[in-house]
């Protein structure tokens, strides 16, 4: 698997420094998170991604994100670089994010496009649970 | 770390090796003006009849490390060739008495693919399960065998787990009635004794390159006594007695043939060697939570190690082991997204088999490498988990197999 010097540093980077990228949890519970989960074992990735939200009035805005990924380097990438896209957007426009801005990023390659499809997917559902709360 | 080691570190000598420094000497002789480059097969001159000379020695040196007569061997491309012709040659030329084939789920590609060209050709393949350690059992063999079964094909050394089978076992019941044996022994050469003078087997396929030799040169055991036919699959001329035509490569021949004399020579020292690296390997990766060991430890090769660690994904282990070559399953199918099948046949879940690595060792493995390769596993292995959900909800105390899993 030839990938991009892209996924390969986000990799590594996320492995060696989990703290500065991001890998961690929220307790699920609080009522300011968001969780998403989605992917499943078999399949060879899961992805759990937690959103931190201010609330300004009406608007909601992605203060902090904390992610755990199983999957291939390329999930583990797709998922690092999102956190990195999340942090400081309002929920409408992490709402606007599409797996095709990660593809981009990363230049993944196409047998890879489903690591950015479950990336969105995992942002969908922890904007989901977070507004269900409110 | 070490200063003694260079990197990568190669651990991955079930898929190929290096040629041995002597092996690359002797394929360097048989190539230029000064050297032995003739055609063996040119009878009219003396090039010819050196070149065939050295041929015949490399023949020799095959049927020694093995036991049987060097005209029981007919050199091919590789171990994929000598497979295909065994099979199909087989299949052809007997299908008059029955168009029925037993191999295994776990079988090499190189026997499972013509197996399923014989089923587009009209026959009928039973495709054996492994027991949970990763071998076929005599038993298993014998409750397949059917009126019409003209074949047996199961390898001895599986390539992914390093499991042996039980050749004399199953070579008996094949015997008993009147089947022919095909056995694929890509991974045994140097590794463990062959002594086809007892085995019953009818044909055996080899790879030099498995043993320290070069690529795109293999051998099919046919044996003579009881006589075993076969169809020729590429014809041209009628070389090797008729059952593969085309020009000996003499110089990938003579490192064949010097690759496996040392085998023979060498086999009990590299063994020993061999045995005391996977040990110091073994004892210090069982300390991990949560691995697990594919293949019976108590029934396979000690050069072939085969790990899945659970909550972690072999990808991505892979790529955070990077200065470490190894594979997860074979090296045929790791380019694709599936988990392998052969851990798959074992009846490991999905998520066990797309976590399993593949580690082997050879003769030019030093203790070095495996202390560094060690150190290089727990640090990867502890940082993926951190970063694993899975992980997480093990230690969480949660039932994966409870979850709502959503796939996609």
């Amino acid at each position: 698997m030839a990938y991009s010097k892209k996924v390969v540093d986000k990799f590594e980077n996320t492995i060696n420094e989990p703290a500065k990228y991001n890998v961690g949890r929220f307790d699920p519970k609080e009522m300011n998170v968001g969780t998403g989960m989605v992917g499943a074992p078999a399949c060879g990735d899961v992805m759990k991604l937690q959103i931190k939200c201010e609330s300004q009035g009406n608007t909601h805005i992605i203060k902090d994100v904390k992610f755990k990924t199983y999957g291939c380097g390329s999930a583990i990438a797709s998922s690092s670089e999102l956190v990195e896209m999340l942090i400081g957007k309002t929920l409408e426009e992490a709402k606007e994010i599409k797996n095709i801005d990660i593809v981009e990023a990363l230049e993944l390659p196409p047998i890879k496009i489903h690591c950015s499809v479950l990336a969105e997917d995992s942002i969908k559902q922890a904007i989901q649970d977070y507004e269900q709360k409110q | 770390m070490s200063s003694e080691v260079n990197l990568p570190i190669y651990m991955d000598y079930a898929s190929t090796t290096p040629v041995d420094p002597r092996v690359a000497k002797k394929i360097s002789d048989h190539l230029t003006l000064d050297g032995n480059f003739g055609n063996p097969a040119s009878r009219s001159h003396k090039f010819g009849w050196k070149a065939e000379e050295a041929v015949e020695e490399a023949r020799s040196h095959v049927a020694n490390l093995v036991n049987c007569d060097p005209r029981e061997i007919v050199w091919t491309s590789g171990a994929t060739e000598a497979d295909n012709l065994a099979i199909k040659g087989i299949a052809n030329f007997y299908q008059k008495n029955g168009k029925h084939i037993i191999t295994s789920k776990i079988e090499h590609k190189a026997v499972l693919d013509p197996c399923r060209q014989l089923e587009r050709d009209g026959f009928e393949v039973t495709y054996l399960e492994p027991n949970e350690g990763g071998l076929i059992t005599p038993e298993a063999v014998s409750n397949a065998i059917r009126e019409d079964t003209v074949l047996i094909s199961i390898m001895h050394i599986n390539n992914e787990l390093g499991t042996i089978n039980d050749l004399d076992g199953i070579g008996k019941i094949a015997r008993e009635k009147g089947i022919f044996f095909h056995v694929d022994a890509a991974q045994s050469t140097g590794k463990i004794a062959i002594d086809l003078s007892v085995l019953p087997v009818d044909l055996m396929s080899f790879s030099a390159h498995k043993t320290y030799g070069p690529k795109g040169i293999g051998a099919l055991f046919v044996r003579r006594k009881p006589r075993v036919r076969i169809e020729a699959q590429i014809h041209g001329g009628g070389h090797e007695r008729g059952m593969r035509s085309g020009t000996l490569a003499t110089h990938q021949i003579v490192g064949m043939g010097e690759a496996f004399r040392i085998a023979k020579e060498e086999m009990d020292n590299d063994k020993i060697r061999i045995q005391s690296l996977h040990d110091k390997f073994y004892n210090s990766i069982s300390k991990i939570e949560e691995i697990y060991i594919n293949g019976d430890i108590d029934n396979k090769v000690s050069n072939i190690l085969n790990i899945s660690f659970a909550y972690v994904e072999g990808e991505s282990l892979i790529m955070a082991l990077k200065d470490i070559a190894v594979s997860s399953g074979s090296a045929c199918t790791s380019a694709s997204l599936e988990p392998s099948y052969v851990l798959r046949a074992l009846g490991r879940k999905d998520e066990l088999a797309s976590s399993s690595i593949r580690f082997s060792f050879g003769r030019f493995t030093t203790e070095e490498d495996v202390d560094y390769t060690l150190t290089l596993i727990n640090h990867a292995v502890d940082r993926l988990r951190e970063l694993s959900p899975l992980w997480e909800m093990y230690l969480d105390g949660i039932d994966l197999d409870t979850v709502d899993w959503q796939t996609h």
